[in-house]
């Protein structure tokens, strides 16, 4: 009888040593084959982002030459160089002139083309496309419209100036309007995508909300202001976060209308970048500018996924 | 809810006024593309309406070139979206492994880098690999993208896991519940992620504008800046023919799939 | 024949909590066994392990007398129903049906002939070219019902199958899959967080709670004699009425709840009753009626349902809410003192520390259970 509990015993060891063995197998299985479906994207990862951003970091400590390769190790003279260069500071400095521009008017124009293409009217989807059309016209063919309309002698803006009893402006020459000007073409570019995630986020809102608070009898402002606004946080939060990025990455508008003059007043950061690197071939110093340009995406990014979830009301 | 009449007139009031504002640009940019020379310059509204301006676009410019440049670039990488995105979303959603998490965040971090800032580098690539002015060039770069693997990763949860569970049992391996369950079942994301990849790959704008030296690849967008540079000064007519045929297939499939873009966007976005 | 035997089949996520704690028992072959139990009490995790759906911590599974542990779902020839039936929303019902066989890469011509088979037995044979959604809930159920039966493994595990469906359906498709099951001489092992689903369907029940086997046995036993005070509270609609009770000093009397007392034969009363904190129960079918002669209690009413064929009433009993269930149709209003009849012999006792059961109803077996 020993001897037969005893085999019971090892029979029982051995299968657990089995079992083992086969788990751990399905382990290092699953994990091939979760590694085999997520390869290809963190192979293109790897080579198209995560690898050029190492070597941005990297040459933005080295001079190099004309074909990209370092010449000179110069720690961190490109950045010293960089933020005493009164163009540089410029360029930062118009770069976040430009965010101030845009961003609120952007949301606040889309907000309210959403508000009110939100209504159960007849023939609203009409209204919707157009409001929405903006998303499916490319930058260069926006800036062509506009490089017409800020055409200093017939463009259409001057006309109504000129209409109105005041000087025709130089849109695009002057110094004081370019970047307003940029920043116009920029808010009606992007008013599209903008409406389009505004107009979905109200649409999520659930209409038992109104139903409630139209038998309390609450008008029209206040339901705007005590529903539709605090449900429509999250969305709000995303696109303003959205839009601030955009506005830093901002380059077609910028070469097709001013190629960043007049007197670097639109030389935004991303152009500057594209400037230093490709037309003067400095390499080393527009590294630098594009790890600047990193740094404030990240912290963008970062603000957005810390108070994203938090700050903003969720159902 | 019911409205009343005033409250109605209204609304359409400021529907329609802003419809205007908005749409103004692009109505007179396609206006222009059909005046002549002669009422453009006199800045008088068009006396009549005349097809030359797209007949000496595209005479004067490879513009068919562009077009079917921009098309092959656009659909390649829509395509190479589609089947990265959904394969890395499978993995999120579908399958559990070590490290599962850690790549997870490896993918939201890659959200926080901008193409524009690592550019340089890039360039380099392409121009080492000599991909400059080769579609290879022009697409392979963009494939991967994290916000289409979070849109497809939202969509694919919805997924009902029993039918996973199910297919389990009747001894179906990932890779064919993949092909023929998940893609199927989540067809209307995909098409959604597959407008949006098309859109902004048809606008893109830097990238081209370095990676192509010359017109064998080059995009419609970029050969609108040439045309526009190009062009001798005052002939906006060519020009807006020019830049009415770039939106024209992205103006078409925004109208089309407004509404799936709308819905899809948001929920990538926010859930 | 055993089909499916579990020893001391353990659950655990991250070693933490057991989820489930050395279950052991044996499913006879052609047997409905029925797992129930209140959400949370691991029935469904439980049925995932026997499927190869989740991991065994540890314990052997044994399917077929073959330690089944380290396979797959597929190599343990069985099928499975859901919750939400698990249909594939973009294929026909037909393609559906033939989902799992298509995979096997069972021949062509033995699908159609499989499939019409089915189709038929399932009254699904109009149906095949339409998709789920164009479907009600009771034809899906019997689509995902269909995917089982043609893939003809000879163990099939149900997952709360009924619980998407509206009352009325249910009862068919109780009957239903119980026929169906003794037609193909199926083994099935069936979760249901349903008490009446259970006692309704199952040859035998396992009753779960908090990852512990709180009782096998056949409908009948669970009814009559529950193991302990979660069974009886748990089988059974209404619920047993149960009350604290405390003999007095002469054994002569029991009292309920400090209100109740019971006349009892101080002989009859043994040893094992009398040292412990004692909870009673009783049926509410045995609260009868009484009349003048031989009513034991007057107790006033609370509550009346008038249901037609039986109508229930409602006591206070000390903390307690007890409930009596008449056949026929009553005239009595709340407030109403009624006779009634509370005879010890039909009384459970449990121990109220350990909740086992000491005694069970000693009328309950003669009275009940007829013999044909």
């Amino acid at each position: 009888m020993s001897i037969a509990s005893d085999l019971a015993v090892q029979n029982q060891d051995s299968m657990e040593l089995v079992f083992k063995q086969v788990r751990k197998k399905q382990k290092i299985k699953s994990f091939i084959k979760g590694i085999l479906f997520l390869s290809p994207s963190i192979l293109l990862f790897s080579v198209f982002l995560f690898y050029p951003m190492l070597r941005t970091i990297y040459l933005s400590f080295f001079l190099t030459d004309a074909s990209g390769s370092t010449t000179v190790f110069v720690g961190w003279q490109n950045y010293i160089n960089l933020f005493t260069s009164p163009v540089f500071l410029k360029s930062m400095m118009s770069t976040f002139l430009f965010v101030l521009y845009t961003v609120p008017v952007t949301v606040i124009i889309s907000l309210f083309l959403a508000v009110i293409a939100n209504e159960k009217l007849k023939g609203v989807g009409f209204f919707r496309t157009i409001y929405s059309s903006s998303m499916g016209i490319s930058v260069a063919a926006a800036s062509v419209f506009w490089l017409y309309l800020f055409n200093p002698s017939m463009g259409f803006l001057n006309m109504i100036v000129e209409a109105l009893g005041f000087e025709a402006i130089g849109w695009l020459t002057d110094p004081a309007w370019a970047l307003v000007s940029i920043s116009i073409t920029t808010i009606w570019m992007n008013i599209g995508f903008t409406f389009l995630i505004l107009l979905g986020g109200l649409q999520s809102i659930d209409s038992y909300l109104y139903e409630s608070a139209d038998i309390d009898g609450a008008g029209y402002f206040y339901k705007l202001r005590r529903i539709t606004i605090p449900m429509l946080s999250p969305t709000l939060f995303f696109v303003i976060t959205v839009t601030i990025i955009n506005a830093f990455q901002t380059f077609g508008q910028i070469d097709i209308l001013t190629q960043g003059g007049p007197a670097n007043e639109t030389n935004l950061i991303v152009y500057s970048i594209y400037r230093e690197a490709f037309v003067n071939y400095q390499f080393g110093s527009a590294s630098a500018q594009a790890v600047v340009l990193f740094i404030l995406i990240l912290l963008m990014t970062a603000i957005q996924f810390k108070f994203g979830e938090r700050k903003v009301h969720y159902q | 809810m019911t409205m009343g009449t005033g409250k109605k007139l209204i609304f359409y009031i400021l529907l329609t006024i802003s419809a205007i504002i908005l749409f103004a640009p692009t109505l007179m940019a396609l206006v222009m593309s059909f005046m002549s020379n002669q009422d453009i310059l006199t800045g008088s509204l068009p006396t009549s309406l005349t097809l030359d301006n797209y007949k000496n676009a595209f005479e004067r410019f490879p513009l068919f070139q562009y077009l079917f440049n921009s098309f092959v670039v656009s659909i390649l990488i829509m395509i190479g979206q589609l089947v990265l995105c959904s394969l890395a979303a499978y993995a999120f959603v579908f399958l559990e492994f070590k490290g599962r998490d850690l790549l997870f965040y490896v993918f939201i971090a890659t959200m926080m880098i901008p193409f524009e800032a690592s550019i340089i580098p890039n360039f380099h690539i392409i121009r080492d690999l000599n991909w400059i002015d080769t579609y290879q060039g022009l697409t392979i770069p963009f494939f991967a993208m994290a916000f289409g693997t979070f849109l497809l990763r939202q969509n694919f949860k919805m997924i009902p896991k029993e039918l996973k569970e199910a297919s389990q049992i009747a001894g179906m391996g990932d890779f064919r519940f993949y092909l023929t369950v998940v893609l199927p079942v989540a067809k209307t994301s995909l098409v959604t992620l597959g407008v949006y990849g098309f859109l902004t790959s048809w606008n893109m704008y830097l990238w081209p504008l370095l990676a192509t030296t010359n017109d064998s690849v080059r995009t419609v967008q970029i050969g609108l800046k040439q045309l526009q540079t190009q062009e001798q000064l005052n002939d906006w007519g060519v020009i807006m023919a020019g830049a009415v045929i770039v939106i024209i297939p992205t103006l078409i499939l925004l109208f089309l799939g407004q509404k799936k873009l709308q819905r899809g966007l948001t929920e990538g976005a926010l859930k | 024949m055993e089909q499916v035997e579990l020893i001391d089949i353990t659950k655990s996520y991250d070693k933490q909590k057991k989820v489930l704690n050395e279950i052991s028992l044996s499913i006879e072959k052609g047997e409905f066994f029925v797992l129930v139990g209140p959400s949370g009490s691991g029935k469904s995790t439980l049925l995932r392990m026997i499927a190869g759906l989740e991991d065994i911590t540890d314990g052997t599974l044994k399917i077929n007398d073959k330690v089944v542990n380290h396979l797959p779902p597929k190599e343990r020839n069985l099928s499975m129903v859901f919750q939400n039936y698990a249909l594939y929303p973009h294929l026909t019902v037909e393609q559906n049906i033939l989902f799992g066989l298509k995979a096997k890469k069972v021949s062509k011509v033995e699908q159609q002939e499989r499939l019409r088979e089915t189709a038929e037995m399932m009254g699904l044979s109009e149906l095949l070219s339409r998709k789920p959604r164009e479907l009600s809930g009771g034809q899906r159920q019997r689509v995902a019902l269909a995917r089982s039966v043609v893939s003809q493994a000879p163990l099939c595990l149900m997952d709360e199958p009924l619980s998407n469906l509206d009352a009325k359906l249910r009862a068919n498709m109780r009957v239903e899959i119980r026929r169906l099951q003794k037609r193909l001489g199926l083994t099935m092992i069936y979760v249901t967080h349903d008490q009446v689903e259970a006692m309704t369907m199952g040859d035998r029940i396992m009753v779960l709670n908090d990852g512990i086997i709180q009782q096998i046995g056949k409908p009948i036993t669970l009814y009559n004699e529950p193991a302990n005070l979660f069974v009886a509270s748990f089988i059974g609609s209404p619920k047993m009425n149960l009350g604290k009770a405390k003999f007095s000093t002469d054994y002569k009397q029991l009292i309920i709840e400090g209100v109740l007392p019971i006349e009892m034969d101080p002989l009859s009363v043994s040893e094992r009753l009398k040292d412990v904190n004692l909870t009673v129960g009783i049926r509410a079918e045995h609260i009868f009626s009484g009349m003048e002669e031989n009513a034991t209690h007057y107790l006033e009413v609370v509550n009346v349902e008038h249901l037609g064929n039986e109508t229930t009433l409602a006591f206070d009993i000390g903390t307690e809410l007890w409930t009596a269930k008449w056949p026929g149709q009553w005239m009595i209003n709340v407030g109403d003192k009624i006779p009634v009849r509370i005879s010890v012999e039909h009384l459970c006792y449990f121990d109220s520390d350990s909740e086992e059961l000491l005694k069970a109803a000693t009328a309950g077996k003669s009275q009940e259970v007829v013999a044909i």
